[in-house]
């Protein structure tokens, strides 16, 4: 096992490593930009770095500043967490020319995976189903020939980059012409890549993704999460097991996925993202090779220490044993935005008090008098509740977020609570258009 | 002929500014977009009318209710 982990990101994750670190014996390091002073986990770490600057361009993504801390106190791996390095296989390449374990999977399985049109085509090889989509697309003649092929309406999605940036969503020719440009304009500014590719539009989908571990030859899942609640393609809820779906059609998709991280020898902690339409058809969405923000809802319904597992995973360790699911679990993000507009919100962090519930899991990286700034994402916690079953689970989220006080920012606490208590959003009848539909509502 | 001062509604930075002076611009054009928490922030023109100052630059960091633009109706 490792001696010391240096932890290159911040908040939530950095806290959730540092914990997972310490239930395993191994030294912590963590790094902090001049922004996160007085966070309260870098006491509950070995050992706390302080980083010049604000911005993440100067701290948290400056590899030539991590590799420096990585020589400086040893270091033996380093955890990326999620967002800034984790998915850069460039970092993890230095991490290894460093003489250190990058706790993640190959480098070049992070490439493929990050490179949107390679990750579909190992899909389709791999035969994880997918929907009906284009390779990359040369020129605009291609676009229209390949859609007549696909039917519209198609996505004209940029092959580089995520978080919904770029895509284009085209139901004509005339339409398909204008999305083509502009969605290899803004690819081209937000990636730097303005490499597109077509793929069919699936009207009101349902986000299901799963969990999966491998060794690099063997892997294993740990069921799904549904993820569809969601503003600007960002998740909002998840929980597990997916509600409204028959284990019987879920179980293939389970398999599959174990299936094919095993067939393409993955060596970490994963995810595999789908989109299942309305007719109950899945369709591969893309692989995160990191820990994923909502990774805590499958730990509460399996009992797997998913960070501890893909420590393990990276020291050589093999896989843990497989799970039943039991119960449910569900994640609410407490976002520093408003609930109306959902404008971001920043400021000093004048009252946090977070709830103490039985059957409710909190994670935050902030404290009371922290400062909630423009330079990082704007979620403050997640508040991770389990039950029996899912109106139980639903039932003691609500009462935390009613619980949880924050004065300083704008939260999006009262919208957690409208959906909590929407009796769509009870009933299950959720997909990817319902946040919008319910913030139109008012 | 009245004008409308155009306040950001976050603190952030300046990403892009799409508007120039003097451009005719609709009610919910596009002036410039604001960068905050890794979000993408569309500030548009309130009104029909013409942009009369842009008053920040690209990467400049803004106060929440800081003036940015100048449109005249």
């Amino acid at each position: 096992m490792f001696q010391r982990v240096l932890i290159a990101n911040r908040g939530v994750i950095a806290r959730r490593i540092v914990r997972a670190l310490n239930s395993l014996g191994i030294e912590s390091v963590v790094v902090y930009s001049e922004a996160d002073q007085g966070a309260p986990y870098l006491a509950e770490a070995t050992q706390a770095i302080a980083l010049k600057g604000v911005s993440a361009a100067e701290s948290y993504l400056n590899v030539d500043v991590l590799e420096g801390v990585i020589r400086k106190t040893g270091a033996d791996a380093v955890h990326p967490g999620y967002g800034f390095l984790a998915e850069n296989a460039g970092f993890a390449r230095r991490v290894a020319a460093c003489g250190a374990r990058f706790i993640g999977p190959a480098p070049d399985l992070i490439e493929q995976m990050g490179d949107k049109v390679c990750a579909r085509q190992l899909a389709v090889e791999h035969n994880f189903p997918c929907h009906a989509g284009s390779a990359l697309i040369a020129s605009q003649d291609e676009a229209l020939t390949e859609a007549a092929r696909i039917g519209y309406p198609v996505m004209v999605k940029p092959a580089a980059g995520g978080g919904g940036i770029g895509m284009q969503v085209a139901d004509s020719d005339a339409s398909l012409r204008q999305a083509f440009s502009r969605a290899g304009v803004m690819a081209e500014r937000a990636f730097g890549s303005a490499a597109v590719y077509l793929e069919r539009w699936i009207e009101n989908p349902r986000h299901i993704e799963v969990q999966v571990l491998g060794d690099g030859k063997d892997a294993m899942h740990l069921y799904e999460r549904e993820c569809s609640v969601q503003r600007r393609h960002q998740k909002v809820i998840e929980e597990s097991p997916a509600p409204g779906i028959d284990r019987a059609e879920l179980e293939p998709v389970l398999n599959r996925a174990r299936q094919f991280s095993a067939d393409i020898g993955y060596d970490s902690v994963g995810t595999i993202e789908t989109l299942r339409g309305a007719d109950g058809a899945y369709g591969f969405l893309e692989m995160n090779t990191r820990i994923q923000v909502e990774h805590g809802v499958t730990e509460m319904v399996t009992g797997v220490d998913l960070v501890a597992a893909q420590i393990a995973l990276a020291a050589g360790l093999g896989l843990p044993k497989t799970k039943p699911l039991v119960g449910h679990a569900l994640e609410v993000r407490v976002y520093a935005e408003d609930s109306r507009t959902l404008m971001p919100s920043t400021g000093q962090l004048s009252c946090f008090r977070p709830p103490q519930l039985h059957g409710v899991r909190v994670e935050t990286g902030m404290a009371q008098g922290q400062f909630v700034t423009q330079h990082y994402d704007p979620m403050l916690a997640k508040l991770i509740s389990v039950g029996h079953t899912r109106e139980m689970a639903i039932g003691r989220a609500l009462v935390a977020c009613r619980a949880f006080e924050i004065r300083g920012v704008n939260t999006n606490l009262a919208l957690l609570q409208k959906i909590l208590t929407d009796p769509v959003f009870i009933a299950g009848n959720i997909d990817t258009g319902y946040l919008d539909r319910l913030l139109a509502k008012t | 002929m009245a004008q409308h001062e155009v306040e950001s509604e976050v603190a952030g930075t300046v990403w892009k500014v799409e508007a120039k002076v003097g451009d005719t611009v609709a009610c919910g054009d596009v002036l410039m977009i604001l960068e905050s928490m890794k979000m993408e922030i569309p500030v548009e023109s309130p009104v029909d009318g013409k942009v009369v100052s842009i008053n920040v630059a690209v990467e400049q960091a803004i106060e929440e209710d800081q003036v940015l633009a100048v449109v005249e109706d």
